[in-house]
Parts: structure tokens; sequence; C-alpha cells
């Protein structure tokens, strides 16, 4: 009895470095992955909210806004018929997000809120299929939050400019190839 | 063994002595040897760089005259069949040069692959033991065993008989019968496998069609004899060899039913690939219509379907068959026909579109069209020169024994 | 028993020819053992752990002579119990080209003449789709991607498990790899471009001359079957970034891929992401119809 009691603190110890040690990431549909790229950095003096929110008066009225925040209004393209802000920030609480039962969440765990009406998408991110892969095929994989990659607010990607087309074969011919002025990446060197 | 070295300069001193005509040949091919090299030396000093085919048409004319040529070789078979088969003596008489023109193709078949390759220093890698040969698996290392073996038993049996007719008043063929046999198969099989080197292959919906073998050979049946019927009437007028007019016409009448058969074949591939018009035809589009524009196939083809045609109607009947001019017309006609058919007309398209649907036109650069000039060249100066040694020793001019003398090797 | 009297055929055969050739051919003055060394350079496959070592450093001199870089070859074989599978989401394909230049800069490709492993085709909506490859095209270069009414679908080597490229070398230097990889020696390839006729995918290229790099973007992490830099006159292919993969890595072109559209698995693991895309999507493969099986999967995700 007393050896066990000496040795519960140390026991417990244990018990918490291995849960720290042990595997940081678990994958599969069900459980929820666990290592994270930082989460999207918000603009400089926007968060926390509360800072400007905390004495202002709750408008609860759909509306298009003027006067601060104008660019997300304008650019809201987030099946903006159906949603506007408070569909997932927190009137009450500006500084957290909310799931349709009403839990709060940090901005950190979005993808809770994202995977309540995107679960197919959720099941796959969860596995690893949907998203940006990196990381190990057979270890640790770098999951990104939704938002990492997606603007919460205009959530389908830009478009973007296309790297040059190949060359057609009739271009590949035996000229004099000069050292530097072989054509560079346009990609950069490797890191 | 001194008598060896003695015989065998007595065998090639012939290739130096001849007529200025003689000279003006040789020195015209050896033009175009020195040509040819001068480009392969840029070729072997850039890579093939040098030539057009790229990823998207891989294989070029280089490939399209090696195809070519294994007909040529293949078709000595024609000359082996009636001679030995079925003892025809005008055509006994000249199967020997119907032999070594094989052996002539066949060196050129090589050089023609060998020109090709990317790495002629790691050639040895191909061969069994030594290297690691893919066999059975790859139909290219089938290729380059039944190459090789060709070359061999055509060797052997042009050898056998030029050394027994110098050496002995009466010979006979026993000893080696059963090597002249195994050529006809043979024969057949070196088309057959170069045939199958691109039929499978199911990437390419142009050659993955099982008419492709015997085309190839119907192909070969009517090429290489019109060759020789063209040489052979050459060869006896600048030598007194005597070939008959009756050798001739019994190979033009056999070269008639190649063409009715290669021409048949053909048409069976053009209806099966119009007619259930799938997304294969594409590239049959490309070879007898142009394919979105791009047609630079097209004349060539109808011109090879024409002359095939035209040479048809010629050797079809024996009145105009037999007649020296229009047999030649016809020859020529079917030779450049087949030429076009089974060399780039097959070879190319196989890769038009690519597999990724992308169309090159695909047309050879001066460096490819002269590098083949060269080797064609120096085909035709080996056979000379085979000729050279040959025809002496054939007509008794060359004789390694006195008649009194005269051993007599019973059959 | 046969492969092992090849061998010692072998052997003996090179001894005696390299020193008959010794013998009689190299000028005395520029007599290079090295040159013979690479000349009778030995199949990947039948090196012993001590040819590979050297001829790696051989291979790492020539190297450091040819492009004034420290280049490190790798021979890390296959992992056990693996075998990689490749997906690619064409929902999400916005054909940006950024796996074309990853993989050049990853897999030292060839610049001039340009070479790259990755072909993306620009398709119409509502053609005939991706049966009809002669609809695509390669070469499309808007201002933007992706351009409305387009998809996109990348190819690139589909390592079959069939694989009629391995089957067609007449010289056994290309062949599928325990983990699956199509692989390519570069110094047994003899040339032909049999391969490349054989291949339904046109993912096989050829070194039609010289290729060169800037010194200063190779890479210098290489695999020897993988994407140490080439010789003129051998064809070369996409490894799955083998010198990445082996080493538990995600290929470049995955990694880089900026829509997510790219996965990469071991197949024989149930959990892994590749297993799940085949058991949860609706995936195809190019060109089923030829049963090359390949290990490269089509999806659209949802």
């Amino acid at each position: 009895m007393g050896i066990l009691r000496k040795a519960g603190p140390l026991l417990g110890l244990l018990l918490v470095l291995s849960l720290r040690i042990g595997p940081t990431i678990v994958y599969g549909a069900d459980a929820m992955p666990k290592l994270f790229v930082p989460a999207p950095p918000f603009a400089d003096g926007i968060f926390p909210c509360s800072d400007c929110h905390a004495d202002m008066e709750v408008n609860l009225h759909k509306r298009k806004l003027t006067e601060e925040h104008v660019k997300i209004s304008k650019e809201f393209s987030h099946a903006a018929d159906r949603q506007w802000c408070f569909n997932c920030h927190t009137p009450k609480n500006r500084d957290m997000l909310h799931l349709s039962d009403g839990r709060l969440i940090p901005f950190t765990k979005v993808e809770l809120l994202c995977g309540q009406c995107h679960g197919t998408i959720f099941r796959d991110w969860k596995a690893g299929v949907h998203g940006k892969r990196t990381g190990q095929w057979n270890g640790k994989k770098v999951y990104r939050h939704c938002t990492s990659c997606h603007n919460p607010h205009s959530p389908k990607f830009k478009k973007i400019t296309p790297m040059p087309p190949p060359m057609h074969p009739w271009q590949i011919t035996n000229h004099r190839i000069i050292k530097d002025q072989i054509p560079k990446n346009p990609l950069g060197n490797i890191q | 063994m001194s008598q060896f070295i003695k015989n065998s300069v007595a065998c090639l001193s012939p290739v130096t002595k001849g007529n200025k005509y003689y000279y003006l040949w040789v020195g015209f091919l050896g033009i175009l040897i020195c040509f040819g090299a001068f480009y392969y030396i840029q070729q072997l000093r850039y890579g093939l760089i040098v030539t057009n085919m790229r990823d998207q048409v891989s294989w070029g004319l280089y490939i399209s005259n090696f195809t070519f040529l294994v007909g040529v070789a293949a078709a000595a078979v024609l000359l082996v069949v009636p001679a030995y088969i079925y003892h025809f003596k005008p055509i006994h008489e000249i199967v020997l040069f119907g032999e070594l023109m094989a052996v002539v193709a066949v060196t050129m078949c090589l050089m023609f692959v060998s020109i090709d390759m990317g790495r002629l220093d790691r050639a040895w890698h191909i061969l069994p033991f030594i290297g690691m040969m893919h066999f059975p698996a790859s139909m290219l290392a089938w290729d380059v065993v039944v190459l090789n073996g060709y070359l061999a038993i055509n060797v052997i049996v042009t050898f056998y008989a030029l050394y027994m007719m110098a050496h002995h008043k009466e010979f006979s063929f026993k000893p080696i019968y059963p090597i002249i046999i195994l050529s006809i198969p043979w024969a057949i099989g070196i088309h057959t496998v170069t045939a199958f080197l691109y039929n499978g292959l199911p990437s390419r919906p142009f050659w993955n069609a099982s008419i492709l073998a015997p085309r190839f050979i119907a192909g070969a049946l009517c090429s290489g004899p019109a060759l020789m019927i063209i040489v052979f009437q050459i060869v006896r007028k600048v030598s007194d060899i005597k070939i008959t007019n009756r050798a001739l016409f019994k190979i033009a009448q056999l070269v008639a039913y190649a063409v009715g058969i290669d021409m048949f074949l053909e048409g069976c591939e053009i209806f099966k690939e119009f007619y259930s018009n799938s997304i294969h035809l594409a590239p049959m589009k490309y070879v007898y219509l142009g394919l979105d524009g791009n047609y630079n196939l097209v004349p060539w083809t109808w011109a090879a379907i024409i002359a095939i045609a035209i040479a048809f109607i010629i050797f079809l009947q024996k009145r105009t068959r037999e007649n020296i001019l229009l047999l030649n017309i016809g020859c020529v006609l079917i030779f450049f026909g087949v030429y076009i058919e089974k060399g780039m007309g097959c070879v190319v398209p196989g890769f038009i579109p690519g597999t990724l649907g992308e169309i090159y036109q695909y047309s050879p650069s001066f460096t490819e069209k002269a590098i083949s000039a060269g080797v064609f060249a120096f085909g035709a100066l080996f056979y000379t020169f085979l000729l050279k040694i040959a025809i002496p020793i054939y007509t008794g001019k060359l004789r390694f024994y006195k008649d009194e003398d005269a051993d007599k090797v019973t059959a | 028993m046969t492969t092992k009297k090849n061998k010692l055929t072998r052997r003996n055969f090179l001894k005696g020819a390299t020193a008959g050739a010794a013998a009689l051919a190299i000028p005395v003055g520029t007599a290079d053992a090295s040159i013979w060394e690479a000349f009778f350079q030995k199949h990947f496959k039948e090196m012993t752990a001590a040819d590979k070592v050297r001829v790696i450093k051989r291979l790492e001199e020539e190297y450091k002579e040819d492009y004034d870089r420290d280049i490190k070859i790798a021979t890390t074989p296959a992992m056990p119990g693996v075998k990689f599978g490749y997906g690619l989401d064409l929902s999400r394909c916005i054909g940006c080209r950024r796996c074309v230049y990853a993989c050049v800069r990853e897999n030292n490709q060839s610049r001039d003449p340009q070479i790259q492993w990755i072909t993306v085709l620009q398709f119409e909506k509502g053609e005939k789709g991706v049966s009809n490859l002669e609809e695509a095209t390669k070469y499309y270069d808007p201002k933007k991607v992706p351009e409305d009414g387009h998809f996109y679908m990348p190819v690139q080597c589909q390592h079959c498990e069939n694989p009629p490229c391995v089957r067609a070398c007449p010289t056994q230097a290309t062949w599928k790899e325990p983990d699956g990889i199509v692989v390519i020696d570069y110094n047994w390839c003899i040339g032909c471009r049999y391969c490349m006729a054989a291949c339904p995918y046109g993912a096989r290229h050829f070194n039609w001359r010289k290729p060169s790099i800037r010194k200063e973007e190779i890479n210098p992490n290489t695999h020897y079957l993988g994407n140490r830099p080439r010789y003129r006159g051998v064809v070369e292919k996409c490894t799955f970034c083998i010198q990445r993969t082996r080493a538990g890595r995600y290929p470049a072109c995955v990694e880089v891929c900026p829509v997510g559209a790219r996965k990469f698995g071991n197949l024989l693991d149930p959990k892994s992401e590749i297993r799940y895309c085949i058991e949860n999507k609706r995936v195809f493969r190019l060109k089923e119809d030829l049963n090359t099986s390949p290990k490269f999967f089509y999806f659209f995700a949802t």
C-alpha cells in the first residue's frame, strides 16, 4: 500500500509523459487529427474582436456593413442568400465561434463549424484526403485548418496564373546551349 | 592456312577490278557513304536531337527503313521455295543472288537499328548471358535473335555454296539442306516477329491489329522480289552470268499473287477501322484522309496505293508482265509503293495521334535522310562487292582446283 | 541455378574482355580505368553491396565533374509491406501546372532540351470525355486557370501493375520494384525507345541530347533509380519521387499542389489515404481496357 502511495505521483507523471510523447496523430475517418499548422493569423489589431465589440450594441438584422468590415461584407459569397455573420460568429462572445447547437468554439477549431454543413468534406479532411497534403505518408501528416486555405467569407478559390505550357516538339532543337542561358525553373530553386 | 589466305585474296581481287562504270558506281556509293558517315558523326556528337524524332514520335525514318528492309530480306524465301522445294531450274540458278541480297538486307537492318539506338556503346546489354537479354518477354529481344539467326543462315548457305563451287566440280546441297529448309520458316519468322514488335503494343491501336503480320509478309513478297527482278537484269547486263527471262517472269508471277493479297489485306484493315468507326480510327484517318488538318502523309499514302494498283494491273496479265519495259515499271512502282506503305506509312502513324492524343507531324530531318542514304549506299556497295566475288566463282572463272584432279563429293 | 551460371559466365567474360580491351585498345596516355568501369558497369539488380558502393562513388565523382555540385546518390531499397498508390482528384485540379515544375525541380529534369514528366491535359466540359484524348490539349495558356467550361487531367507514369514498358524493354533496364514503382537503370538503358512506343500514357521521355540544368537548380539529394542526373540517349520517367517516398515523404507533386488534388499512400495499408480514396470515392484508371492495371487512381471527390 505504502509503496503504491509513494509510486503514485511517479506513475501519474509517467502517464502524463506517455500521453505527451505517445502518438500525436490519430488518423482515420472518425478520430480528429492532431498535427496542425498554426491557425492563420488575423490582421493586425483585429483580434480580440471584443476590444471593439464589447461596448457595441448588437444588431441582429441581416444587412450590408458600410462602416466596418466593408470588404468582408462586399466579397461575402458563402451561400450569401442564407448566411450572414451570426450564423458563425457569436453575438454575445465575439472572440468565439458557435456551432448550431450553441456550443462555443475558438477560431482554432473552425473545422468543427465548417463540418456542420460540409459533412462529407469534413470526413475526407479527417481522413487526410481533403486538402493540401504534406508531412509523411507513413507517419505524421500536417493538417491545415479550413481557413488556412479557404477564405471563410468567400471560400471558393480564386483563379490563379498557370505556369508556362510545355514546349512544342518542334521548339526542341539542337541549338547551342549556353550555361547561363539555361531556362530557370519558374518555381525557383529547391530549398 | 597460307592456302586459305591465298584463296581469299584471289576471291577478293575481282572487287578491285572493273570497267569505268564500275568505278563510277563504287565512287558514287563511296561518296554517299562518306556523306552519311559525316552526318552520323554529328549524330554521335549531339545525340538523336539532330533527327526530327521527339517524345511524341519516338521512331522515325530509321525504324521505317529497318521494317522495310526486313521485308526485302525475308523475300529471299520466294526464290528458295521454287529453287529447293520444287527444283525449278531457272530460279535455282539465281537463288544464290537472292540469298546474298538477304545477307545484305539483314546487315542494313542491323545498321538501321544500331543507328537508331541512343546508347550504341551499351549494345552488349542486349546479348544473352553477357548482358541481360529480356527473352522471351520482349519482342525486340526476339527480333535480335531471329534477325541474327537469319543472317547466320544465309551466310552459311551462301558461303557453303560458293566454297563448294570454287573447290569441287560437283557438290551437293545435302549437308546444309536442313538449314536451307529452316531458312523458309525463318524468313517468314523474321517478318512475323518484326510485325509482332508493333502488333504487341495495345497502346498503339494502329499497330494492334492481328492482320499486321500477314500484311507485312505480303508486302515483303512484293517489294523484295521486285527489287530482285531489277537487280538481276542489271547483273546479267554487266556480267557474263546467265539469268533467263523465264526466271524473272516466274518471280513476276509470284509477285502478282503477293500484290493481290497485300491489297486485299489492306482493304480488310481499312474496312474494319472505317466501318466500326471507333476512336481508334484516328491514325487511319491521319494516313488516308488527314486528321484535323494534318495530312502530310496523305499524298504519300495515295501515291503508294495508286502505284501498287497500277503495278497489280501490269503484273496480273501474262502479256503485260512479260513485257520487259512494263515489268520494270511495275517493279519500280511496287518498290516505291511498299517502301511508303511498310516504311513510314506503317511506323509513323503508330505515333499519330500520340497516346495522349497529341499530333506531331513528323517528317525526317536532313540528317536522318543523309544517314539513311548512307546506309542504303553501303548496302548497295556491299551487294556489289559480294556479286563481284560470287560471279567469277559462279561462272567458273575462279576455281581452286584443276579439272583433272577434281574430287567429287558423293551425294 | 541458371542465373548463377549466367552470372559466372558474365563475370568471366567481362574480366577477359576488360583485360583484352585494356591491353589492346586504350591509348596509353588517356588510359582511365573509370571509363572501362563505366562501360562494364553491371545491371543495378546484379550489383552486390560492395559493387554499389564502388559504382556510387564513381558516379558521384562523375557528377561532381559534370555539374560542379556534390550530388548524393542513395540506393534505399523498397520498404517491406508497401505498395505505392496515387490518387488524383479531377474535381479539384485547376490545371495550374505547379506539379509539373515542382517535379522538374525535384527530379532534375533537363531544362534544355525541355523534359517534363507530368503532362496536364485540358478538356472541354461536355466533350466526349477522358477516353478521347484527342479532344484534349496540353499547350493551353490562358491568363488565369481554371478556364470556365474546362476541366484538367494531369497524366504521369501510372506505375502499372502490369507495365507494358517493362515487358517491352529488350535489356531489362526497366522493371517494377517490390513497392510497385517502375524504375529505370539509366546506366543500363540502351535507348532503343521501344518502351516509349509501348507506354499507353506518354509517360516515358527520351534524352534527345545531353540534359542541361543550371548548377544552382540541381537537387543534390538523389536516388540511383530516381532523380540523379540522366545521360544523353536514355529514357526517363516519373518514379513517384522514389528518393522522397522511400524515406516516408510525399512526392513533390503532392506537396506542391495548391488545391490538394493529389493523394498518395500505401495500398497495402487499409488506413492509408489512398485506400480511403479507393474505398470511398468513385475511382477510375486511365485506359483501363488495356489491362495495364495502373496504381494511379483518378477520382471525383464530391
